[in-house]
C-alpha cells in the first residue's frame, strides 16, 4: 500500500505537470516552431545585411579594411558618373528583361491556362517550362555560345541559307546576347505567377464575358488581365530584383564589355575594397526596394499563394 | 474554349509555345552535342569526328582542378540544404497556421530573403565571418547562404500548401482520440508529403545550382558551380561542354527520380486504398 501512495504521487504531479503543459503549448508553440527558420534568416540575411552596412562607413587602403566613419564611400560612389552611367545600364537591362518576359510569360501562361484542355497535359506542358530552372544557371548561359559565336549554329546557318555573307557580330559578346540570356533565364519566373494567377480565374466569369457577347480580345483585355495582375507583379519583382543584382551573366554574355551594378560590386570586392562594395550593395539595395515597394502596392502576395 | 473545334488563335499560341519550348532547351542540346566532339574539334560546329575524349579529359586532374572533390562537396552541401529545407519550412508552416507575435515580421524576413540581391548576401555572410575572425567554408557559411535562398521558396511552397489543406481530416482525427503528435505523424505528414518531396526537391536543385551566393562563402574549397565559373574564364575546350552536360544530366536525373518518387507513392497509396 505505502509502495503505490509513494508511486502514485509522483504520477499526479506528472499530471499537474502535463495539464499545465497542455495549456502552456499551444502558445509557445508556434514560436518554437518558427524559431529555426527565424533564427538562420537572422543569423545569414539580417546580420550580414546590418554588416553591410555597418561596413559601407569603414575606411580601407591597399591591404585591409578598418572600423571608422566616413562618408567616402558613399560619396566617391555617388558623385562618380561611372555608377550613373552603370545603373542606367542595369535599368536598360531590367526594362528590356522585364518587357520581353511579361511578353512571353503571358503567352505561355495564357496558351496552357485556356487553350490546353486536358488537366494533365496542362501538367505535364508546364513541368516542362519549369524544369530548366532547376538545372546550373552557368551552363544555360555558356550554351549560348556555340549558338551565338562568330561560327555558330546561327551565323552559319544564316550564311548558308545566303541571307548575309558576313557573320554577325552583335550576336554575342553584346548588349543583346546579355538580354538573351536574362530572357532565357528568368522567363520562368514570369510564366509559373502568371499561370498560377490565371488558374484562379472562375471559368464562369469568362463564359459570362462571352454570353454578354465580348470577343475573344476583349476577353482578354478586360476580364483575364484584370485578374491577373497579381501575377504579373509577383513575376516582375522575381525578375526585376534578380536582373538588378545579377553579375555573371552580364559579365559572361558580354565578354566583359558591359557594366552592371552587381559586377562592379563582384569587381570591387575582388579588388578587396569590401568598405566601397559595401556602400555600393547598400544602394543597389535601397533602390532595389524601391522598385519593389512600388510594385508591391498593385499586389497583397500573401493573398495569391 | 469550350467550343470543340480548335481555332486559329489556338494554333498560334501552340506554335509560340513550342518556339519557347525550343528556346529553353535548344541551347542545352548544342552543348550536350558537342560535348562529343572529337579531339581536334572546337567550342563550335562543325563536328570534328565523335568521341568521349573530352569525358577522359574531364577526369584527369591537372586538367580541370578538382572536378571530384567540387562535385561532391556539392552534393553533400545540397543534400544538408534540402534535409534543413524540409524541417525549418515545415515547422514554421505549422506556426503561421495560427496567429502569433511576430509572425507578419517573419514573413516579411521571408521575402526579403528573395529580393535581396545574392551578391549582397554573399558579401554580407563574407564580411560578417571576416569580422569575427571565422574561416568561410562550404558547411558553414555556404550552407546558410544556401538557405536564405531555399528556405523563403520552402516556406511560400508550405504556406501554398496548408492553405488547400482541409482541416477536417485533423479534426475528424481529434474526435477519434488521436493526441495532436499522432494527428500529425498519421494524418497531416502523409497528405502533406508529396508536397514536401517538392519542396526537398527545391531545396536541393537550389542549392546545387547556386553560383552567386557561394561565390565569397564557399572559403578555400569550390563547389561545382564555382568550378565551373573558374573554368570558364581559362578553358577553351569542348572539355567545358562535357562537365556542363554531365551536370545538366545529373540535375535531370535527380528531378526524373524525384517525381518517379511521387509517382510510386501515388500508386502505393491508390493500391492501399483499394482501387
Amino acid at each position: 500500500m505505502t509502495l503505490t501512495a509513494e508511486t502514485s504521487r509522483p504520477s499526479v504531479t506528472a499530471a499537474a505537470g502535463r495539464v499545465r503543459r497542455r495549456r502552456l503549448l499551444p502558445r509557445v508553440a508556434p514560436y518554437l516552431q518558427a524559431a529555426p527558420l527565424t533564427v538562420m534568416l537572422l543569423l545569414f540575411l539580417l546580420v550580414p545585411i546590418l554588416t553591410i552596412v555597418v561596413v559601407s562607413f569603414w575606411d580601407y587602403d591597399s591591404v585591409r579594411f578598418y572600423p571608422d566613419f566616413v562618408l567616402t564611400n558613399y560619396t566617391e560612389l555617388l558623385t562618380s558618373p561611372v555608377t550613373w552611367k552603370t545603373y542606367l545600364n542595369t535599368l536598360k537591362y531590367a526594362a528590356l528583361t522585364w518587357a520581353i518576359t511579361l511578353g512571353i510569360g503571358f503567352t505561355v501562361a495564357y496558351f496552357l491556362a485556356f487553350h490546353v484542355r486536358s488537366t494533365t497535359w496542362q501538367m505535364v506542358l508546364f513541368l516542362v517550362c519549369t524544369i530548366p530552372f532547376w538545372t546550373s544557371n552557368i551552363i544555360r548561359m555558356i550554351s549560348w555560345i556555340p549558338f551565338l559565336g562568330r561560327n555558330g549554329l546561327l551565323n552559319s546557318g544564316l550564311i548558308s541559307a545566303g541571307i548575309i555573307d558576313q557573320p554577325l557580330e552583335f550576336l554575342l559578346f553584346s548588349d543583346f546576347s546579355v538580354v538573351l540570356a536574362f530572357v532565357h533565364l528568368y522567363a520562368l519566373f514570369m510564366v509559373v505567377p502568371i499561370f498560377n494567377s490565371m488558374m484562379r480565374i472562375d471559368r464562369a466569369l469568362i463564359e459570362a464575358a462571352r454570353d454578354g457577347g465580348a470577343s475573344a480580345a476583349q476577353t482578354l483585355w478586360n476580364v483575364i488581365l484584370p485578374l491577373t495582375k497579381p501575377g504579373i507583379a509577383i513575376g516582375s519583382i522575381f525578375v526585376v530584383t534578380l536582373v538588378m543584382g545579377d553579375f555573371i551573366t552580364v559579365r559572361l554574355m558580354s565578354g566583359g564589355q558591359s557594366a552592371s551594378i552587381g559586377l562592379m560590386i563582384a569587381n570591387e570586392i575582388s579588388l578587396l575594397q569590401y568598405p566601397a562594395a559595401a556602400a555600393n550593395a547598400v544602394v543597389l539595395l535601397a533602390v532595389v526596394l524601391i522598385m519593389v515597394v512600388a510594385m508591391l502596392r498593385i499586389v497583397d502576395i500573401r493573398k495569391e499563394l | 474554349m469550350n467550343t470543340s473545334r480548335r481555332g486559329l488563335s489556338f494554333y498560334l499560341l501552340g506554335a509560340f509555345f513550342t518556339l519557347f519550348v525550343l528556346f529553353l532547351y535548344g541551347p542545352t542540346a548544342t552543348i550536350l552535342i558537342l560535348s562529343f566532339q572529337g579531339p581536334e574539334g572546337g567550342l563550335t560546329f562543325p563536328m570534328n569526328g565523335v568521341s568521349l575524349h573530352w569525358f577522359r579529359n574531364l577526369f584527369e586532374q591537372q586538367a580541370v582542378g578538382d572536378f571530384g572533390g567540387s562535385f561532391r562537396r556539392s552534393i553533400a552541401l545540397g543534400l544538408m540544404v534540402m534535409v534543413l529545407t524540409v524541417l525549418f519550412s515545415v515547422l514554421a508552416g505549422f506556426a503561421f497556421r495560427r496567429r502569433f507575435l511576430g509572425s507578419g515580421a517573419i514573413f516579411y524576413l521571408a521575402v526579403a530573403s528573395l529580393i535581396v540581391p545574392s551578391i549582397l548576401v554573399s558579401l554580407g555572410i563574407g564580411l560578417f565571418f571576416n569580422i569575427l575572425g571565422l574561416e568561410p567554408s562550404w558547411y558553414s557559411s555556404a550552407l546558410g547562404a544556401h538557405l536564405t535562398w531555399t528556405l523563403p521558396f520552402g516556406l511560400l511552397i508550405v504556406f501554398a500548401i496548408f492553405n488547400r489543406f482541409n482541416p477536417a481530416y485533423e479534426e475528424a482525427a481529434r474526435d477519434l482520440g488521436a493526441t495532436p503528435w499522432q494527428t500529425v505523424r498519421h494524418v497531416v505528414l502523409p497528405i502533406l508529403l508529396p508536397s514536401l518531396i517538392g519542396v526537398g526537391l527545391f531545396g536541393f536543385t537550389l542549392s546545387y545550382d547556386e553560383f552567386a551566393r557561394t561565390l565569397m562563402t564557399a572559403g578555400s574549397f569550390n563547389t561545382l558551380p564555382l568550378e565551373i565559373y573558374g573554368m570558364t574564364t581559362n578553358v577553351t575546350t569542348p572539355v567545358l561542354y562535357a562537365l556542363g552536360s554531365l551536370t545538366t544530366v545529373f540535375s535531370f536525373t535527380v528531378i526524373g527520380l524525384f517525381f518517379l518518387g511521387l509517382i510510386l507513392l501515388r500508386r502505393r497509396r491508390l493500391r492501399r486504398s483499394g482501387h
